[in-house]
């Protein structure tokens, strides 16, 4: 069936009608009602943009002499009709025949209006690829029947489910090359399928078509009457529009506090969830509250006493609470979590690889906030989905990592809260890539710095510091060990308080289980348990070392935020002892035999097998306990203390 | 939420997203109906205010009518104006064709501006569906140092997040409107009951559908002489809304060398 030109009435027009326009001329939304995003994406040369045109020509949606003006720019060129010339306005595209970067038109169907939005297959492009599919509700996913799957069609697979894009309907293409033969597409449908269930997407439809002959695609295929469901029009009609989810819990993320006039107004726009007037809300992760006076607006019938997801709004407060651009508003109930570590499943764009130590500026909802790659779990080969260690992110791989910001985050786990549990990382002054929020493993550090008595006022003790360190001669200290299972910081420790008591000092070392026989009997070892469990200990620590104690503590403790806030609790008297051996040598001495039962499954989290260790970053001192006996280990920390904590006897200043 | 709620409440976003980041930021206002819903939505971002300044770069071309809309309207809405005319065509690149060459002026007016003020973001209401190297544009589009449009190498933009940092000597052009269509806008227009310019109704059978330089922009065949008469003509014509403009439809890439040189 050749394509023959849509010959319309129209109003007339002086000028010859345009050469390069977009043209979408009856697009739009339609009458206010709906509009669907529909990302056209897979290989390069598999058929998008044809796809397109023939849509628009099928449904009579080119505007007047457009199919003319391409003819003329092909005849130019001297090559056959080439629909991609209706999205691929730019000169290089044309004169390379290849889509550089995205675009959108418009059309409509008799349920509602869509826009289209192409998306360059090629590999070069694809931040532009990314750019245009993460802005749509809806995927259409092209596959050459002839080339079969290639590189970018499950690249292409594997970032919509990356990028929050739930409805995909795929297009077996060039039906017309492989002699419209079912058992081609039963085997394409068949591979594919099984690719995108592993991500956990199903697709809406597998439809073949030809664009080129127009065969399932506004029209049923007279060639493929083996194929009985709906053509690609239909399909698109079966899509449903996304909205931002009024059902979740409140998130409004803070744009900006304007003071144009006598009213202090908080913008943003509501991510998830409605909020009303008189509602208390919880600015995190400063953790201050306050209740909503009023909802601005300007120029609407009548001031708005609530509102909902994706509204863009301003509220004043009852109170005058410090609030500022990168607060996340929520209700006191289902708050966000609160953490300056993550884990993130992130795609990569920058011309310079992700690596270990990188810092990169992430902007997450409105904050901007500096981060370090703290480790990079495994590398994702979007082929076939398996995973290798690497040291290295390049650009267009997919990785697992853990990220640490400077200070203090509010997120959500992108699994819970779509809107606020995605990022993005700017490197220099480029967007350079995304990823979306994960925390397993990870506690929700909320409730460990959230003070929840108020009227707490300190007692002076009559009896001071300096009188503590004459009697015992030396200064309270809290020794932190940490290191992995295996490590030796128990039996380091147990030596070191030995050693201490015998030289005259006062001392005590607080070790796991006797601690969570008693004080830490009510936790158990989630990750919220395990940080809670830290807490404590580094609290308990901190008042030892206040009794004028050498405290010493032998837990693993892998997280920097944990010991962070032990340091926080034991201030100056504080030191961070790295007990290091590396995970070999831990896991050959296993004196507990954990690592066997760890690597059996057996133990799950455990860490330096299934969950993570991070080191110390500047430990006050580090024990290589592969390389030193016990006796040298337990010298180099006594050695250490006494240089730092022992005082020459002198009288009290009073 | 319906369909111009939505489109509203992102124009509103992007609008404090820029006011945030950027320290120098400028409105371009052309008089034409798409600028008068940019200026609207600012003033529903900022409850009423528009914080920063809107730039009218004078060709001296424009249409009395509109011309007597901006004279009014700069007081209604209480709008901090500032204004400069553009260099004689003499001036500009002589390989352009004609229309395009007398285009070229408003590039050069709007660089002459933005050296003076030292702006370093200057809002536009272009929108996609008007032309297609518009289609490719992003909200937050970075221009070189003398105003240039690298189209071959674009930052990625998605999930709301922009690029808002920029090397010195360049700066960002912000656009609003990007998402909207001819349609969306006037059906905007009539919900809120925005003034517009007269030339775009029909007066003896014709009517402006886009507004431009006088000598570069014509009218087309029309009886539509309300809003609701226009949305009406809208939802069947095929013909496209800048066919009007002599500078898009002289060389198949005339409008192309036109913005990536820096036109809006």
């Amino acid at each position: 069936m050749p394509l023959s030109v849509c010959a319309r009435k129209a109003i007339c027009s002086p000028m010859n009608t345009g050469s390069n326009n977009n043209d979408s001329s009856n697009g739009g939304g339609g009458g206010g009602g709906e509009s669907l995003k529909v990302a056209i994406v897979g290989h390069v040369d598999h058929g998008k943009s044809t796809l397109v045109g023939r849509l628009f020509h099928d449904t009579g949606s080119l505007p007047e002499g457009k199919f003319e003006a391409i003819q003329a720019m092909c005849e130019r060129r001297g090559m056959p009709f080439e629909w991609a010339f209706l999205m691929d306005a730019l000169q290089a595209e044309r004169d390379q025949g290849v889509t550089i970067d995205t675009s959108q038109i418009w059309f409509r169907t008799a349920k509602r209006g869509y826009v289209i939005i192409d998306a360059p297959g090629h590999k070069e492009f694809l931040k532009n690829m990314i750019t245009g599919a993460a802005a749509s509700d809806a995927a259409l996913l092209l596959i050459d029947a002839e080339e079969g799957i290639r590189e970018q069609s499950r690249r292409h697979g594997y970032l919509l489910h990356l990028l929050g894009v739930r409805q995909v309907m795929v297009a077996v293409n060039k039906m017309d090359l492989v002699d419209f033969d079912r058992g081609r597409f039963d085997a394409i449908e068949r591979e594919y399928r099984a690719y995108l269930g592993e991500l956990g997407v199903t697709p809406t439809h597998f439809i073949p078509v030809s664009a080129r002959q127009g065969d399932n695609i506004a029209q049923p295929s007279a060639a493929m009457a083996w194929y009985k469901g709906p053509t690609v029009l239909n399909a698109l009609d079966d899509f449903q529009v996304v909205t931002q989810p009024d059902d979740l819990p409140l998130r409004f993320p803070i744009q900006d506090v304007y003071r144009f006039d006598d009213r202090r107004i908080i913008a943003g726009r509501i991510e998830s969830g409605r909020l009303s007037v008189g509602d208390t809300l919880l600015f995190s992760p400063a953790n201050r509250t306050g209740k909503v006076k009023s909802i601005e607006a300007w120029s609407v019938p009548g001031q708005p006493v609530q509102a909902g997801a994706g509204d863009g709004i301003g509220i004043t407060l009852e109170e005058q609470i410090f609030v500022e651009r990168g607060d996340l508003a929520s209700h006191e109930t289902n708050p966000p979590i609160e953490s300056d570590v993550f884990r993130a499943r992130l795609f990569w764009l920058g011309e310079r690889d992700l690596g270990v130590g990188s810092r990169y500026t992430m902007k997450l909802n409105t904050k901007d906030m500096g981060v370090v790659v703290q480790s990079i779990e495994r590398v994702v080969d979007t082929d076939d989905l398996s995973a290798r260690e690497a040291t290295g992110v390049a650009r267009n791989e997919v990785a697992e990592v853990t990220l640490r910001a400077d200070t203090m985050l509010a997120l959500d786990e992108f699994s819970s809260s779509p809107q606020t549990g995605r990022f993005v990382l700017v490197d220099g002054y480029n967007i350079s890539g995304g990823g979306i929020i994960s925390m397993e493993g990870y506690a929700d550090q909320r409730h460990l710095i959230t003070r929840r008595a108020s009227n707490i006022q300190r007692v002076e003790h009559d009896v001071t510091e300096e009188n503590r360190q004459h009697r015992n001669g030396h200064q309270g200290a809290v020794l932190w060990f940490t290191g992995l299972s295996g490590s030796g910081k128990s039996t380091v420790a147990v030596a070191v308080e030995r050693r201490l008591f015998n030289l005259g000092y006062q001392t005590y070392a607080l070790d796991g289980d006797n601690v969570r026989h008693g004080l830490n009997a009510d936790l158990g070892f989630s990750p919220e348990d395990r940080a809670e469990n830290i807490r404590r200990i580094g609290e308990v620590a901190a008042l030892i070392s206040q009794a004028g104690l050498i405290c010493i503590t032998a837990f693993i403790s892998p997280y920097r935020s944990d010991r962070d806030r032990a340091r926080g609790a034991g201030g100056e008297q504080f030191s961070e002892i790295y007990i290091e051996a590396d995970l070999a040598t831990c896991e050959q001495r296993d004196p507990k035999g954990l690592y066997k039962k760890a690597r059996a499954g057996e133990i799950p989290d455990f860490t330096g097998i299934s969950a993570p260790y991070e080191a110390p970053d500047t430990p006050e001192l580090v024990v290589d306990t592969a390389a030193l006996s016990v006796d040298e280990a337990v010298e180099r920390v006594v050695a250490y203390i006494q240089g730092r904590f022992a005082i020459d006897a002198k009288p009290v200043a009073d | 939420m319906d369909h111009l709620d939505s489109l509203e409440s992102q124009s509103v976003f992007i609008f404090r997203e820029a006011f945030n980041r950027i320290e120098k930021l400028a409105m371009l206002w052309s008089l034409g109906k798409d600028s008068n819903v940019m200026i609207w939505l600012a003033r529903k971002a900022f409850f009423g205010h528009v914080p920063f300044p809107a730039m009218h770069i004078d060709t001296e071309m424009k249409f009395p009518e509109m011309y007597e809309f901006r004279d009014r309207y700069v007081k209604e809405w209480g709008l901090n104006f500032i204004s400069d005319t553009c260099p004689p065509v003499e001036e500009m690149d002589e390989t352009l064709p004609p229309a395009a060459r007398s285009a070229a002026r408003k590039t050069a007016g709007l660089k002459a501006l933005l050296a003076t003020h030292g702006f370093e973001g200057v809002i536009a209401g272009i929108r996609r569906d008007e032309e297609g190297t518009r289609a490719k544009e992003r909200y937050f589009s970075p221009r070189g140092e003398r105003g240039t449009w690298d189209i071959k190498d674009q930052p990625p933009e998605f999930w709301g997040q922009f690029n808002t940092t920029f090397p010195p000597g360049t700066h960002l052009r912000i656009h609003p409107l990007l998402h909207w269509t001819e349609i969306d806008i006037w059906r905007y227009t009539l919900r809120e009951n925005i003034p517009t310019v007269p030339l775009y109704f029909s007066q003896d059978g014709k009517r402006y559908r886009s507004l431009g330089d006088k000598d570069i922009t014509f009218p087309i065949a029309s009886e539509a002489a309300t809003i609701p008469e226009i949305i009406t003509e809208l939802e069947t014509t095929k013909i496209s809304e800048r066919s009007g403009r002599a500078m898009d439809h002289e060389a198949e890439d005339a409008f192309e060398r036109l913005r990536t040189e820096g036109y809006m």
